[in-house]
């Protein structure tokens, strides 16, 4: 453990390297996550003849430009490199190292953070403008469990990743699996409507899975929509799920080694 | 001390025909193939010692060295490593190895080597001041120095090699797995790495496995070969003998001042090919010094050369003489 505490930085060191490389592509990308906004302009329209339940205009722009802030930062497509490696045989690479390549996938998409936020940083100054005092937390208490749940949210993102990432070493079609779950995602994080606005049903499904930990939580935190004491709550049972599933997902991890097969020379 | 014992590895590989039917009928029914790539291999390696891992295309070099690295699970039989079991991939064990592989790489493709170096150093927690030792070493010997700060995607193919040595070198593992390592690289390159790979074990004391398909690559570096076909052993031993034991005779090439009628030649010994100023004769090794005294007496004689013959054929030969026992057993 301290021997991968020692090695982190450096693996921080180039992971950000190669995120600048790949500064264009990364930009791409980012643009490309524009669907919040969209749903932004959408739903302001609705509401400009009178709030949504709790959402007036202002709210839903508040809304959607911290989804799109907190998913920015938190989201990772470490599923794809993951079935990649498994796939093409490059993880045996990584697996020659001594250190987990658990611990390099994390490193290298830690390290992309900084670069995101730098590039999403003329959005936080537009959110800030726009929510004004509903976005200055008010308390360090609420601060300090926005930043929390920002960390659970990623974590329990990235097992995510690695658990669906890992069922490559068992079927073929890990990726499949992960457009069903982002499928679900899309509809049970609060990425695509806020939940309270979706059917009574949605919530207890929302609540009862990771989904709703992963965005919806850190966002309705932020922008003053949960009560400090339900946020507490909500943020105990963020980290239940992170520790859910990262037992899932290095249990199958670990049982999904022993399949691994290298392929291609 | 590498100890084999026994080793299977079984693959289950999904079966099917061509076609859009065949793929339909799959979703509902699959059909799988066990595929032994590793039946019952045992044998050992002392330390320091360079051997050769021979063996046809799907022989199972491959597999075998990918089980030793620790990257695959044997299906049963066990594997030491210097009294590691390779599977477990303890810290330790990792530190002791290094594979490389000539059809992959673990330079950064973006970033210049140099990167991959100091990520390692990180990764396999060694001291700086003896990593910058052993690196300077390695550049060194490499010749490398004006490489390793350009990005890798702009480097040759037996550039980026050269660097990809240095990186699987760099915490001086005392076992170096080495496949096809010189594969696709011209042949002053290939030349190069031979030299390099004899110098890091002669100076170092590293056991060096290799697989190879150039049989120079082995001839230069191996005096021991382990040979295995289809998952099984069939040789373990030294190089000259197997030489000796499968083409006992020596190979015998003539320069003809004159040219020389096809009855003088057959005096000889069995004649392989037969030009006007060159011919090649296949001799008995015990004959070979009567061949010769006869060559010099009967023909005119511009330059002669002795030597065993192309280990390819050997192998080939071998390779026949298995597969051919293999079908009269069955």
């Amino acid at each position: 453990m301290r021997r991968t505490l020692r090695a982190y930085p450096a693996l921080l060191r180039v992971g950000f390297a190669e995120m600048v490389a790949y500064r264009a592509e990364f930009l791409v990308w980012i643009l490309t996550s524009n669907m919040p906004l969209v749903m932004m302009g959408l739903w302001t329209a609705v509401a400009a003849d009178g709030p949504v339940g709790r959402f007036a205009s202002q709210d839903f722009v508040t809304y959607y430009l911290a989804v799109l802030i907190v998913r920015i930062v938190t989201n990772n497509w470490l599923v794809w490199e993951m079935t990649m490696d498994v796939k093409q045989g490059t993880l045996a690479t990584r697996l020659l190292r001594p250190i987990s390549p658990l611990v390099q996938y994390s490193a290298e998409h830690v390290a992309a953070i900084p670069m995101r936020v730098a590039m999403i940083s003329p959005v936080i100054l537009v959110l800030l403008w726009v929510g004004g005092k509903s976005l200055m937390f008010g308390s360090f208490e609420r601060a300090g469990v926005f930043v929390v749940s920002l960390l659970g949210a990623w974590l329990i993102l990235f097992f995510t990743m690695v658990l669906i990432g890992s069922l490559a070493l068992f079927v073929q079609s890990a990726l499949s699996i992960f457009d069903m779950w982002l499928a679900l995602h899309f509809l049970l994080s609060g990425y695509l409507f806020p939940l309270e606005l979706l059917p009574a049903w949605v919530a207890p499904i929302s609540t009862a899975t990771p989904f709703r930990y992963t965005l919806a939580f850190p966002v309705e935190t932020w922008t003053g929509k949960l009560a400090m004491a339900s946020a507490w709550h909500d943020l105990a049972i963020q980290w239940v799920f992170v520790v859910i599933m990262a037992t899932a997902a290095i249990t199958v991890w670990r049982k999904g080694m022993r399949r691994f097969v290298a392929f291609g020379g | 001390m590498i100890e084999v014992s026994n080793l299977t590895k079984t693959y289950r590989v999904h079966k099917r025909t061509p076609g859009a039917l065949a793929a339909f009928k799959s979703v509902f029914s699959r059909k799988y193939e066990a595929v032994e790539a590793l039946k019952d291999l045992s044998f050992s390696i002392a330390a320091g010692q360079r051997v050769g891992f021979l063996g046809p295309n799907g022989a199972g070099k491959t597999t075998t060295l990918k089980i030793l690295s620790g990257l695959l699970h044997p299906s049963s039989g066990h594997a030491t490593v210097f009294g590691f079991t390779p599977q477990s991939r303890h810290f330790d064990f990792l530190k002791t190895i290094t594979l490389v592989m000539g059809q992959k790489q673990q330079l950064l493709w973006d970033l210049p080597p140099a990167e991959t170096y100091a990520m390692n150093r990180a990764i396999y927690d060694l001291p700086k001041a003896e990593a910058e030792h052993t690196l300077t070493t390695l550049v060194d010997l490499l010749e490398i120095a004006d490489l390793i700060h350009k990005p890798t995607r702009q480097l040759s193919l037996g550039e980026r090699m050269k660097c990809e040595l240095a990186a699987a070198l760099l915490h001086k593992p005392k076992v170096l797995f080495l496949d096809e390592p010189t594969i696709g690289l011209d042949v002053s390159m290939q030349a190069r790495m031979r030299q390099f790979i004899k110098r890091y074990n002669e100076e170092f004391g590293a056991t060096v496995i290799l697989t190879s398909h150039y049989m120079e690559d082995v001839a230069a570096l191996c005096p021991r070969v382990v040979i295995i076909d289809k998952g099984s052993l069939i040789y373990d031993g030294d190089l000259k003998a197997l030489v000796k034991r499968i083409r006992p005779e020596r190979r015998m090439t003539i320069g003809l001042a004159v040219p020389a009628t096809a009855e003088s030649l057959e005096a000889l010994g069995t004649v392989v090919s037969h030009e006007e100023a060159r011919c090649v004769i296949s001799v008995p090794a015990e004959r070979v010094n009567d061949s010769v005294k006869h060559a010099f007496s009967a023909l005119k004689v511009a330059d002669l050369t002795i030597e065993d013959p192309p280990l390819e054929d050997v192998m080939r030969e071998m390779f026949q003489k298995n597969t051919a026992g293999a079908a009269e057993a069955s």
